[in-house]
């Protein structure tokens, strides 16, 4: 739509970021440093833009920010619920097994999202996901109810992130 | 160590308390490693390091320079959101070769590949 802006700051959200991580790394807002910053992620993220990545954009910061303070939540709660899993004295009635899940989520910075999360929160990972049915497989420790997981994935997770990102 | 002394009391033992709660998780996570049986269960174990873990040990270093230098050192967020990216890389690669290799041998505790 816009050439120009579009050749100079192909990824305005990556140039940002970048500059961002300078500064932290920096620990410095002095004007050397943001020129120095500002140069480096220009030129970066016009040397991503050869490797033409799908563009996308994030739609709603609010929501993102509940998003994150909603998955740090779950965080905690998963890591208590994970040890707990483990100091259980005894073996063998865990009941863990795989679970495929099918998404309606499709943006590619969604599901890298949700890939995050899920990760994340120690009790899920993502071991598998097929593009052309567009359904994710999951292993979970603690597998008693799939219905419940399924439920959990995609009302909590997959709705905000269509949201977010499509 | 010649700082430590100049640490107010409430920030020596918040940091203390999230360093062990940091710790004590990783070593749990390790534990876990050890006593779960199957590859894709003893997968799970070390993300407790790999999340709350790292979490709290990071939180008592931005907690304890931040006292110490009488400024805000938040770097360690970069820290957490380069393990926040990567993680997910390392984990779904392993567990997609567990997959592969029982898938190849055969083996009835994995899932058939879906088939058209």
């Amino acid at each position: 739509m816009r050439p120009a802006m579009s050749r100079w700051l192909p990824y305005p959200m990556m140039t940002a970021t970048l500059l961002g991580v300078w500064l932290l790394l920096n620990e410095s807002v002095a004007p050397g440093t943001i020129i120095l910053g500002g140069v480096l992620s220009l030129a970066t993220a016009a040397t991503l833009n050869t490797l033409g990545l799908p563009g996308g954009r994030l739609r709603r910061p609010r929501a993102a920010v509940s998003l994150l303070l909603l998955v740090l939540v779950d965080i905690v709660r998963s890591n208590i619920a994970v040890a707990k899993i483990i100091l259980r004295p005894g073996k063998g009635e865990r009941v863990s097994g795989f679970l495929r899940i099918p998404l309606d989520l499709r943006a590619p910075y969604g599901l890298a999202t949700l890939a995050c999360i899920l990760t994340a929160t120690p009790g899920t990972v993502w071991v598998a996901y097929d593009r052309s049915r567009n359904t994710i497989l999951l292993h979970i420790l603690d597998l008693v109810d799939e219905q419940e997981w399924i439920d959990l994935i995609k009302g909590r997770y997959e709705t905000r992130l269509m949201e977010l990102f499509e | 160590m010649t700082h430590l002394a100049e640490i107010p009391a409430w920030a020596a033992v918040l940091t203390a308390v999230l360093l062990l709660t940091g710790a004590v998780l990783t070593l749990i996570g390790t534990v876990g490693l050890l006593r779960f049986d199957s590859f894709y269960q003893r997968v799970h174990a070390p993300t407790l390091g790999s999340t709350l873990g790292i979490g709290c040990i990071l939180l008592a270093s931005m907690l304890f320079f931040s006292v110490l230098e009488s400024r805000a050192i938040i770097h360690e967020l970069l820290i957490t959101a380069l393990m926040v990216v990567t993680t997910p890389i390392t984990l779904m690669l392993l567990a997609r070769a567990a997959l592969y290799r029982d898938r190849t041998e055969g083996s009835d505790e994995v899932p058939p590949p879906p088939s058209d």
